[in-house]
């Protein structure tokens, strides 16, 4: 394919930005010199090889954003001429992800949170407060970001400096001084060492599996990691070999943790037998849930436990390369990622004949770019080829055309981290935790109006009522209104059922479900209308677009609560909660992926419970 | 020199000219719609069955010369044992499939999907979707006025992940100016329901051209250019072929788009004649669209085998040569004088 490139050509600075990424230019077809002497006329990079490096889009994009802020034309144009991709292709990947920007941006940026758990925490004010301090300034932006991942330590903001020496982090309870702080010291709280410890209440406890790292200071120490038992798993993986571990990871009973809750066996079983020389193992990171951020904590406070999962699934099911696509507001995430993979590699236990043995497997990071779509599974594979985050139909299925086209596991953080525990211990004794269908321990994300917000881990078969004793109950005497579970994709649950256990059963039983481990609350004080107006906004912002029913049918949904939140509705209110249940039902019935299908369940359910009065401002009561 | 000195070796002439391959016969799978028993051949998607047995399933983003891209979703089924329904037209048909194609669910989608369109989009030159909405009883009246349009090139700068939160007292559409910028073809996306098909048509499906992309994210994606230039400072190479595959008449002839402004586009007072371009040996058929004995514009079968309704911007465009006009070059809008 021969490609159009027209506008500027790349400045010096912008040239050595996406060389550092790419590598120099080898040929006059990538945008570099001519190589008369081994290139003559015919170029040594085109065709099928030149179109091959399109995975890099993305990186390559990253790389100009973290120079410069914004991705400007020359470098754009460069960029699509190194690696062969049609510019309006291109254009069409830069203007999915809200974190690009084709137009000018100031080199830093506060990102802050504006969504359900920073809102009730006064984030507003907090944005309000930025703007009126940076607004208009050529050096700083303010802009508002869906949840940042950081419930626990609401409201949050997250920095973002382009230069030759990007640098960026997140503030938890961000507050106009402690963002100014860091602005100008460039000193960000995610990286002083007690981080950790205000996101795990209950840190240092002894039936802490998952948790049982965090915290301790040395995430990237393969010897630390060792000395509590760390490759221990991986270890046992090697001498078993993929049959065996398979049928560990089946007797485990081992649900998927990213929402859906499939069988993780079943679907390793079901890589490990489709046909063909290359798999791959791909760990979701892209944690954009509102509500979650287990999953960060996971990467930040014990990322070998992660990457050893994700060694044993390559293991299990004959993979030998391995994405982890981590969101791009982790920038905490992927450093300590990053550090884990090098000291894994040094000490062998990834790359080639891993620990002696005929076994390989690699690690890349994938950074996402901003787009809670991302974290479904095909729209992430689409993301990493480098085309837009559009979800694919399925079937077919992952496990058969993943990513690449190829046998793919894709598997959520917690899931992987898992992995190495049920090695460990067998998979029938893992079995033997938790309750029915629910097994092991779970990562429960509390955040809201409780004391102390935070992850919690507890073997399956908890209630709600002792998670929520557990996190410290309410703040004030203000009762419980309402708790959100699943976050923005899951259900409004009502005071009486504080004693359903959190368990896959148990929350399907009253119609609502576990998702990924999202236990919101809010207190009889909450303006829950304001509520529904984010999440709706969420919706109308996340959809990809592609289908008709969720396109359309996001907006039409936030047009009409907000017509209820301003009490204008068309016609009587009767007839607009009528046609929001016709909007939910198309969506639910007829999109293409969970992200239609769930952007109408939170809402639905509060107006089940609470009723539509429920929208209005002066129906929620003044904070005592 | 002997023969294998050469690298390329021509193969042997045909003793006579090439049949096409017979069909392979696959086997058939039996499937239920609508409680008929139908045999059709493995690999045929449900579509495929339902026009079998002569049901009229509306279909807006498929079309069988492009790959399916199941975005549009007033095709859906029902399928008993999946929890949602799914696209026929491009769900393949499995043994034992029991499907509803008239069920509560299915009727109730395809209006909704139906009417969400008729609320966003400009369908006034859509009279097959609109037709299909009649059959569904859609109302969109039920979401509110239409918003004012955008303004030019406004839809084209919004930002992903970030949108003005409405009052509701509206219903957004994709209203805006058409873009005008050559005298070959407009793009007036105020009539684009986001099918897909010209994208896939300027690229892998047809033309391998990428000169257009979708753009953007949700409610504000959009069809564009790099930077949304005009066409004529894109890889553009008129061939047309999307205007061809665009159900909306989005994409549309510059002689069409000036004949409706001007209100004398009637295609009752039109004559189909089907020819042969004579500007290459390709020899793609043309059908060009006469009134008042001019040619308005062109198109070219979708059933021809070998070109599938595409052709290049001689055969597409070239036709103004007939009438002498010099609308080839992109530049000139002139007549040139007789
Ligand atoms: C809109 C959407 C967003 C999702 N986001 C995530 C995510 O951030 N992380 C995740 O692990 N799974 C996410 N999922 C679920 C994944 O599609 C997939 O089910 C999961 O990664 C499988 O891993 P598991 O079996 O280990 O749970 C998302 C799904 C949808 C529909
Ligand atoms: S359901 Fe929404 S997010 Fe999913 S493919 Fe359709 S438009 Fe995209
Ligand atoms: S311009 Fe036409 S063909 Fe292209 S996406 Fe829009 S409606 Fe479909
Ligand atoms: S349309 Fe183009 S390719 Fe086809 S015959 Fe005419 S000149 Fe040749
Ligand atoms: S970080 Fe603000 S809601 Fe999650
Ligand atoms: S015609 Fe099947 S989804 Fe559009």
């Amino acid at each position: 394919m021969d490609i159009r490139v027209t506008g500027p050509e790349p400045t010096s600075a912008e040239r050595v930005a996406v060389d550092a990424v790419l590598g120099p230019p080898e040929s006059a077809w990538a945008g570099g010199k001519r190589n008369m002497d081994l290139e003559g006329r015919i170029s040594l990079l085109g065709g099928g090889r030149a179109r091959a490096f399109r995975d890099r889009l993305l990186p390559a994009f990253h790389a100009v954003k973290e120079r410069f802020g914004w991705i400007p034309p020359g470098a754009f144009n460069y960029i699509c001429k190194r690696l062969t991709v049609p510019p309006a292709e291109a254009y069409g990947v830069a203007t999915f992800y809200h974190l690009f920007s084709m137009e000018h941006r100031p080199p830093t940026e506060v990102h802050v949170c504006e969504d359900i758990a920073c809102r009730i925490k006064g984030s507003e004010g907090l944005h309000q407060n930025l703007v009126t301090i940076h607004g208009g300034s050529a050096e700083i932006g303010i802009r508002h970001s869906p949840c940042l991942g950081l419930c626990e330590r609401a409201p949050a903001a997250l920095i973002l400096r382009a230069g030759e020496q990007p640098t960026g982090g997140a503030i938890g309870c961000a507050t106009v001084e402690n963002v100014q702080f860091a602005l100008d010291s460039s000193a960000f709280p995610d990286q002083q060492k007690d981080w950790l410890s205000h996101s795990v209440p209950q840190l240092g406890q002894p039936q802490l599996r998952l948790l049982a790292r965090v915290g301790n200071g040395s995430p990237d120490s393969i010897a630390a990691y060792q000395a509590t038992g760390g490759f221990e798993g991986l270890t046992k993986a090697l001498a078993i070999g993929p049959l065996l571990i398979i049928n560990e990871v089946i007797a485990s009973g081992l649900m998927g943790r990213g929402g859906a809750a499939f069988p993780t066996g079943k679907k390793w079983e079901a890589v490990a037998q489709a046909k063909g020389p290359t798999k791959y193992v791909v760990c979701n990171a892209d944690e954009s849930e509102p509500g979650t951020f287990k999953d960060r904590v996971l990467m930040e406070g014990d990322p070998l436990a992660v990457l050893e999962g994700m060694a044993i699934a390559g293991i299990a099911v004959g993979a030998t390369k391995g994405y982890i696509y981590i969101r791009g507001e982790y920038p905490l995430a992927v450093n300590r990622m990053q550090n884990a993979i090098d000291a894994a590699r040094a000490g062998g236990w990834l790359g080639n004949n891993i620990q002696g043995t005929d076994y390989a497997f690699d690690i890349e990071i994938r950074k996402g770019a901003g787009a809670y779509v991302c974290g479904e599974e095909t729209a992430l594979f689409n993301s990493i080829e480098g085309m837009r985050g559009e979800p694919r139909n399925k079937p077919p299925y992952p496990v058969h055309f993943g990513l690449f086209g190829k046998p793919t596991v894709i598997n959520n953080v917690e899931t992987l981290a898992n992995i190495p525990w049920i090695l460990r211990m067998g998979g029938v004794e893992y079995a033997g935790i938790g309750t029915g269908n629910s097994k092991g321990q779970k990562l429960f994300c509390v955040s809201g109006h409780v004391t102390t917000p935070g992850v919690f881990e507890t073997p399956f078969g908890i209630t709600l009522r002792q998670l929520i004793t557990l996190a410290g109950g309410t703040p004030t005497s203000a009762p419980i209104k309402a708790i959100l579970l699943g976050g923005a994709a899951g259900s409004f649950v009502g005071p009486d059922q504080l004693d359903v256990p959190l368990t896959f059963e148990g929350t399907r039983a009253i119609g609502a479900s576990l998702g990924s481990g999202v236990v919101m609350v809010f207190d009889e004080t909450t303006d829950l209308g304001d509520i529904l107006v984010r999440i709706a906004a969420f919706f109308r912002d996340e959809s990809c677009g592609q289908c008709v029913p969720c396109r359309v049918g996001v907006t039409r949904q936030e047009e009409l609560v907000n017509r209820l939140r301003l009490g204008q509705p068309k016609g009587s209110v009767e007839q607009e909660v009528s046609l929001l249940g016709e909007i939910a039902q198309v969506m639910r019935d007829a999109s293409i992926c969970g992200l239609g299908h769930t952007a109408s369940g939170a809402i639905q359910s509060a107006l089940r419970i609470f009723g539509t009065s429920t929208m209005q401002r002066e129906n929620a009561k003044a904070r005592s | 020199m002997s023969d294998s000195s050469y690298w390329f070796k021509p193969p042997p002439r045909p003793s006579q000219i090439p049949m096409r391959p017979a069909e392979p016969i696959n086997p058939l799978v039996e499937i239920s719609i609508d409680g008929e028993k139908v045999a059709i051949p493995t690999g045929s998607t449900i579509l495929d069955a339902c026009k079998k047995i002569g049901l009229d399933t509306p279909t807006i983003c498929y079309q069988d010369t492009l790959t399916p891209v199941n975005v549009c979703r007033v095709c859906v089924v029902e399928l008993e044992g999946s929890r949602i329904l799914v696209p026929s037209c491009s769900r393949k048909v499995e043994p034992g499939m029991v499907i509803q194609t008239d069920s509560e669910r299915v009727r109730h989608s395809r209006k909704m999907v139906l009417e969400f369109l008729e609320s966003s989009v400009d369908l006034s030159t859509s009279p097959q979707i609109l037709m299909q909405a009649k059959r569904y009883q859609t109302d969109p009246s039920r979401y509110g006025d239409p918003a004012p349009p955008a303004a030019q090139n406004e839809r084209d700068h919004h930002h992903a992940g970030h949108h003005e939160i409405p009052t509701g007292a509206q219903a957004l559409t994709v209203a805006q100016p058409p873009k005008v910028d050559n005298s070959l073809y407009v793009r007036d996306y105020a009539k684009c329901l986001l099918c897909y098909k010209c994208v896939e048509a300027c690229g892998t499906d047809a033309q391998n051209t990428f000169a257009i992309a979708v753009a953007g994210r949700g409610f504000d994606g959009r069809i564009s250019t790099e930077f949304n230039n005009p066409l004529t400072d894109s890889a553009c190479v008129y061939c047309g072929n999307c205007i061809a595959v665009c159900p909306t008449g989005a994409l549309s002839f510059k002689s069409e788009f000036d004949m409706r402004k001007a209100g004398s586009w009637d295609e009752s007072a039109q004559t189909q004649t089907d020819t042969i371009c004579s500007y290459c040996g390709v020899g793609c058929t043309l059908t060009l669209h006469v009134q008042e004995n001019k040619i308005v514009k062109v198109t070219s079968p979708f059933d021809q085998e070998i070109t599938e309704g595409n052709l290049c911007i001689k055969g597409r465009f070239g036709y103004t040569h007939v009438q002498n006009i010099d609308e080839t070059n992109p530049l000139s809008t002139e007549e040139v004088s007789h």
